[in-house]
């Protein structure tokens, strides 16, 4: 097959940003990718440094979890009673707020005595894989639509469009509510939180991809008449080829970066739906689940503080993380 | 005019039929794709209660051993001409326009949901009100101080601000001014207006400041973004160029045109703040339809839950509608597309 001009030096060509920062004048002139120059950007924006930090601790304290509690902590269902005041059901624990205790580091829950910091490391599992995987799942939804309505244009963009206008105006909580409430306890061959964890994947990665959908629909069908790949077409290649080797390296970054925005509206939506009782069901620890069951304890808010703030963390770490990509890879937003 | 009002509006009833579908399909279709048969469907009708053989008679009464489609299109039909329930002792009539009938409560479903809708559209109502006036007004100074403290602050609360689930926002929010400062009501209070309008604005000022804070930090971000583009915009050169003071080179020329994406994200959040309602009524327990449907699935009443969806999708097709059309009033571009 004739090949396209390079994509790869289509996607050197400076797209209005400044020439690379002189670095001493002994140093020779050199070339860059966008890649690069990015990744120069983002390395200097110090609040999307924190967040990217924070994220990759969050991995990896989602990862390690069962480890670090063993070695320092307690089952996160185990029961322990005997720091509970049988008359009161309250923490018997003279420490602040019921916290900072060193054998209970953020307390325990009422009325039962479960350990809230191994709870909250646990939590971080299902928060993360469910928001990552849902995220996953969106982005090849909307992008493979949004592509497809981009480049082909004609009916075929009227009904993705369509479609992508109702999952955009649709009340999706509210679906995901009702969804996530008719499927009965075994289905699909799962059963238990395995069929929860992959619901809420679906659920949440179905209902959000016309976001993205659009974003990258929009950057096709602008990408769709430039030069490079005019002259694609006239060597010659078929739409396949420049789907792939033309268009998708250049929809790589917006892709990347909504990509990294969404994550963190899943992360809330998963807490939302769990904290309504229709996401993970209890005693499986969840960060909404925690704060579901805080409600009723509204006197010790060291129970609602912990899974709130871990919450908190996580989303703003994403968001940090993703405005700094955005301004990294694409300075015109700035 | 009148022909992009017909276009829409043609367009906003094939939506709510593909809505009504895709209701229809999530808890009629779904949960027999998850292996459910049609007696396990039925005792989500008539509740955890019922034995076996009325189970089974309900599956038959409620018409769920009959083939998809005319399943589909009993329950469209309810919703114009009404519906008869009729099996074993159960003898039920829903009036159109029929949304439902709870088998557990015994009632229509839509009459609930009317009964319950001031609350909700108080709380959204409200809520709106503040996040539109103080985002945009946050937005709008951020943007003009560029780079000034009040523009970082305000930019990292609202950071902040949309990375707080609002769950966590209400419930700390009641633990330190309801339940500790006793500033506030605490939750599910609820004062219809109709009765005493100041301590009905009282009883929602928590509920209102939750809500709206997550929004608002969202609109100041966005409105900031849209300002620091319109006034980069060479039109502002020339009004400033005419002499024109600068409030009016701002509100008129800035502002105008800045506003005009902020509308159209506008519509779309009232999806948004559907979802939005549920959780802050679940929050505060305030008793709006968002609750309403939480309360059912919890009690696994079924009817209740599918009349909220399709009460919700629908309003949310219409309030779209009306956004739409008043946009193209702001903006008679739209028209033309």
């Amino acid at each position: 097959m004739v090949v396209g001009p390079d994509a790869s030096i289509s996607d050197q060509v400076p797209v209005g940003q400044p020439p690379a920062e002189a670095e001493g004048p002994q140093k020779a002139i050199e070339g860059r990718s966008l890649g690069q120059i990015a990744w120069r950007r983002l390395k200097r924006d110090k609040a999307a440094m924190a967040g990217g930090i924070v994220i990759i601790l969050l991995i990896l304290i989602a990862i390690f979890a069962p480890l670090i509690v063993n070695a320092w902590g307690y089952d996160p269902n185990s029961f322990h009673q005997e720091t509970m005041d049988p008359a009161t059901q309250a923490p018997t624990s003279t420490f602040p707020f019921g916290s900072f205790d060193p054998k209970h580091l953020m307390g325990v829950e009422p009325p039962f005595g479960r350990d809230i910091f191994s709870r909250v490391l646990y939590g971080a599992r299902i928060s993360l894989l469910i928001a990552f995987l849902a995220t996953l799942l969106s982005v090849i939804i909307g992008a493979t639509l949004g592509v497809i309505a981009g480049y082909l244009g004609g009916w075929v963009d009227w009904v993705i469009s369509r479609a992508m206008d109702l999952f955009l105006a649709f009340p999706i909580l509210v679906f995901a509510i009702a969804l996530a409430g008719v499927i009965p306890d075994k289905a699909f061959g799962l059963s238990g939180d395995t069929l929860r964890i992959v619901l809420l994947i679906f659920i949440i990665g179905f209902f959000n991809w016309g976001y993205m959908a659009r974003i990258v629909r929009g950057q096709t069908l602008s990408l769709r008449e430039r030069e490079f790949v005019d002259a694609a077409r006239s060597l010659g290649a078929r739409s396949g080829y420049i789907l792939r080797k033309e268009l998708l390296p250049n929809l790589v970054a917006p892709i990347l970066i909504y990509a990294t925005l969404l994550i963190p509206t899943n992360i809330l939506f998963e807490a939302g739906l769990s904290f309504l009782g229709v996401g993970i069901r209890p005693p499986t620890a969840t960060w909404g689940g925690m704060l579901s069951e805080a409600v009723r304890y509204y006197t010790m808010p060291h129970f609602m503080f912990w899974p709130g703030l871990a919450i908190f963390i996580t989303v703003l770490a994403f968001n940090l993380f993703g405005d700094g990509l955005r301004d990294a890879l694409d300075p015109k937003t700035r | 005019m009148v022909a992009y009002i017909i276009r829409r509006l043609f367009g906003a009833v094939l939506t709510l039929l593909i809505v009504s579908m895709i209701t229809f399909g999530i808890f009629y279709l779904v949960p027999r794709w998850a292996g459910g048969t049609a007696n396990d469907l039925a005792s989500r009708y008539v509740g955890r209660t019922a034995n076996p053989e009325q189970v089974a008679e309900a599956a038959h009464g409620l018409g769920l051993d009959k083939p998809f489609f005319v399943q589909y299109w009993d329950w469209l039909q309810a919703i114009f001409v009404g519906r008869d329930f009729a099996f074993g002792a159960t003898q039920a009539h829903c009036p159109a326009p029929c949304l439902g009938y709870s088998f557990i409560g015994r009632n229509p479903v839509l009459p609930d949901i009317l009964d319950r809708l001031p609350v909700t559209a108080s709380l959204a109502f409200g809520a709106a009100i503040i996040w539109v006036i103080f985002g945009v007004a946050t937005g709008v100074v951020s943007a003009l101080k560029r780079g000034s403290i009040f523009d970082r602050a305000a930019m990292g609360i609202a950071l902040g601000g949309v990375s707080l689930p609002i769950f966590w926002t209400g419930l700390v929010s009641l633990v330190i001014f309801s339940y500790t400062l006793h500033w506030t009501k605490p939750g599910g209070a609820y004062t219809p207006i109709e009765q005493n309008p100041g301590e009905w604005a009282y009883s929602l000022l928590l509920p209102w400041i939750t809500l709206a804070l997550l929004f608002s930090a969202a609109y100041a971000r966005l409105t900031r973004a849209g300002m620091l583009e319109t006034m980069g915009e060479d039109y502002i050169r020339t009004a400033r160029a005419k002499g024109l003071r600068e409030r009016t080179v701002v509100t008129k020329h800035g502002l105008r045109a800045a506003l005009t994406p902020i509308a159209t994200i506008f519509g779309l959040d009232v999806g948004l703040l559907m979802g939005g309602a549920v959780l802050t009524e679940s929050t505060f327990s305030l008793p709006g339809i968002g609750k309403y449907a939480i309360d059912a699935i919890n009690a696994n009443d079924m009817p209740k839950v599918m009349g909220f969806v399709i009460f919700a999708a629908g309003f949310v097709v219409i309030a779209n509608l009306i956004v739409d059309v008043v946009y193209a009033v702001i903006d008679p571009r739209v028209r033309l597309a």
